[in-house]
């Protein structure tokens, strides 16, 4: 029992960073209709914006200027980096995706490719091939719950990514701009007529999905902190699969499936050979794919997707 | 088209005009140095390269390399292979066809030293890795040589040290199945260790893929089997996360690794989580005399970091090239038979008194010399804990 729940714990840590990267994917389909495939490299742009703003915040307090909790101190760059990140994604927009609006989707697609190599080889160009250290800015303290172990970077982790999922879900219903997303999702052609710029709410969307992989990056740097230009290839994969998953351009989908895929990729080393673990966990994820094509949450004509 | 056509074609011959070496038949002696300069271990890249420059600079200051009483000027050609195995096998095939070096050292991990190994003796060129301990690099290839020890025998090296040092029965394994290098030592870690505390004492082999970084399935495997120690020949970056996962999941008990552990960043991403552990390496800095005492003081100096043994290993495997050369009798300027010259003084070498110890070499090009296990110390530093010989 312990040793199923101790993988639980496990698999909603990982599931988190899955579900906030498959979310950014997810929404810039809902409204464009486009796969952003350089969203795992702005990942990647957001955990080293991220050790940045970390190490310069840590540096001037240390220098004596503020005294501030740690805490606050991640906090502030998490906050910080969202909003630095997003520019990275209203950029990437702006140059790689809007010349090319008209153009078919498979240009646009490439064009995510090479946006991503761009940004991995700048990333090169501009620190060099050395794995940076993410700053430990929470002391980690593991808790011992009746033979389960959880660390407070774990609940941290699983908390915030929770809440802005909460914070996304809440956006998007309340809020005019909101409104203008779904309505931009539910129809790209007919809905700029009405007088919503379709410019904005296309950076909107990419800013809001470049921040949400911006949170994604720290995050991940917290829990893993040794950050590397390629790290964010195979991840992005994955979390585009989990897009896939839970039906394109659906929010509460993309939630789910990123958790989902993290709970199979754990259960299945739990249960078979850790050898087999992506071989086992992804064909599990095309016989879904091959009983509901749409994926959970998305419907079969792609001119209707909810947000 | 047309035009298109035309403007393509005289690039090329622009191109082919101002290539540096298109033309000339320079009587230089190319190295070739096939390097991760980049990609997951760039650390092991660099010290390839101070080394090699380091070695660059005796040269130059002496006035070139001497072979049959005539001096040679040396050029390195140093190539980045990415880490990938892959681009190692271009970087080879492109060092061998367009920059006709005379012999490569490098590839440095056995991931790249492997299929890397394959052209440089499909091509006749000789070529020495300093790092790579996989047992395949070298095999049934007469033109491969290595300078470090191999992984049959770095295997049960560990085994034998844990058992001794802690008397322990129960052993879990937990290695990248998709590089050579882990995945060939966990095997003979793992045959080792079962000959010794028989079959079934390895009570966890659990793998994943290079470029994973959340291990808790596995370590959470490995947990619950009972283990006593945890092996992981990985490389230092993974290292960092395998070891701060286990404390977080509970794993107290001691954490041995491989050679693949010792670069001087592995305490910058591990911090304090990997005090007190051990692995198997070439050498220790810490406490070194003589000639490597110089070689450290000098690289440190240069460099402003205490040497790996990726470093010290690479200015051994330049000197065994330097004294293959000097020995193989005169540079005819006919590449070929260079290459083949070079390759048989390589394999004339018997005895190699270098900065990582005292070496022979069998019939296969493979050096018998010692291991160190190595502590890492509170202060984080690698401490010589004792020396364990064939």
């Amino acid at each position: 029992m312990t040793f199923f729940l101790q993988n639980l714990v496990n698999a909603l840590q990982w599931g988190s960073f899955y579900a906030l990267i498959a979310l950014g994917y997810s929404m810039v389909y809902g409204i464009l209709m486009l796969f952003n495939f350089a969203h795992g490299d702005i990942f990647m742009v957001g955990a080293y914006i991220g050790f940045g703003v970390a190490t310069g915040i840590t540096a001037l307090a240390s220098m004596g200027a503020f005294a501030l909790p740690n805490w606050l101190i991640l906090v502030l760059t998490i906050i910080i980096s969202m909003f630095l990140t997003s520019f990275v994604g209203i950029l990437v927009e702006r140059i790689g995706y809007r010349p090319l609006r008209e153009a078919p989707r498979a240009s646009a697609a490439i064009t995510g490719l090479m946006i991503g190599i761009i940004l991995e080889t700048g990333n090169l160009a501009l620190l060099g091939a050395r794995r940076v250290s993410f700053p430990a800015l929470i002391k980690s303290t593991t808790y011992n719950l009746g033979g389960v172990y959880v660390t407070n970077k774990k609940i941290m982790i699983v908390g915030v990514s929770l809440m802005l999922m909460l914070g996304l879900h809440q956006f998007v219903r309340r809020t005019k701009y909101g409104m203008a997303m779904r309505a931009m999702a539910f129809d790209y052609v007919v809905v700029p007529l009405m007088g919503v710029s379709i410019n904005t709410i296309a950076a909107m969307t990419f800013a809001i999905g470049s921040a949400l992989a911006a949170a994604a990056g720290i995050l991940f740097g917290i829990a893993y902190p040794v950050l590397d230009p390629y790290m964010g290839i195979v991840f992005g994969w994955k979390a585009f699969v989990a897009a896939i998953l839970g039906g394109r351009g659906s929010i509460l989908g993309a939630t789910l499936a990123g958790f989902l895929l993290g709970f199979i990729e754990i259960f299945v080393v739990m249960i078979f050979p850790s050898t087999l673990r992506d071989l086992i966990a992804y064909s599990i994820i095309l016989l879904i794919l091959t009983f509901r094509p749409h994926g959970f949450f998305g419907e079969p004509y792609s001119a209707r997707l909810r947000l | 088209m047309r035009k298109g056509l035309l403007f393509m074609v005289s690039c090329l011959v622009v191109g082919i005009i101002f290539s540096p070496c298109a033309w000339c038949k320079t009587k230089t002696i190319k190295v070739g140095i096939n390097a991760p300069m980049t990609g997951d271990i760039p650390k092991v890249g660099e010290g390839t390269k101070y080394a090699a420059q380091m070695w660059l600079e005796d040269i130059k200051a002496a006035g070139g390399l001497e072979v049959g009483g005539k001096k040679y000027p040396v050029e390195l050609v140093i190539e980045d292979n990415e880490a990938k195995a892959e681009s190692a096998v271009k970087v080879n095939t492109k060092m061998i066809t367009e920059d006709e070096v005379l012999v490569i050292v490098g590839p440095q991990a056995s991931k790249q030293a492997i299929p890397a190994g394959g052209i440089a003796n499909n091509y006749k060129t000789p070529m020495i890795s300093p790092w790579s301990t996989n047992p395949d690099t070298t095999e049934d290839r007469p033109f491969v040589f290595r300078g470090c020890f191999l992984d049959p025998f770095q295997g049960p090296v560990l085994a034998g040290f844990i058992k001794e040092e802690f008397g322990y029965t129960k052993a879990a394994v937990l290695y990248d199945v998709a590089s050579d290098y882990p995945k060939g030592l966990a095997e003979f870690f793992k045959e080792a260790w079962e000959k010794m505390n028989g079959a079934g004492s390895v009570v966890a082999f659990e793998s994943f893929t290079t470029k994973d970084v959340d291990f808790s399935s596995q370590l959470t495997k490995i947990i619950k089997s009972g283990a006593q120690v945890l092996f992981t020949p990985q490389y230092y970056n993974e290292v960092a996360l395998i070891v701060q996962q286990a404390h977080e999941l509970g794993w107290n008990k001691p954490i041995v690794g491989s050679d693949s552990w010792g670069s001087a960043e592995l305490i910058e991403h591990c911090g304090d989580d990997c005090d007190g552990l051990f692995f198997s390496t070439h050498y220790a800095a810490a406490g070194a005399k003589g000639a490597t005492k110089k070689f450290i003081d000098r690289y440190n100096k240069k460099c402003g970091y205490v040497p790996d043994d990726v470093g010290a290993l690479t200015w051994d495997a330049l000197h065994i090239v330097q004294k293959a050369i000097e020995s193989s009798g005169k540079i005819t300027g006919n590449i070929e038979k260079d290459r083949n010259a070079v390759r048989d003084s390589l394999a004339k070498i018997k005895e190699f008194d270098g900065i990582t110890g005292q070496m022979t070499f069998t019939e296969d090009g493979d050096p018998i010399k010692c291991a160190v296990i190595v502590k890492i110390s509170d202060k984080g530093e690698f401490e010589f804990y004792k020396s364990a010989c064939p």
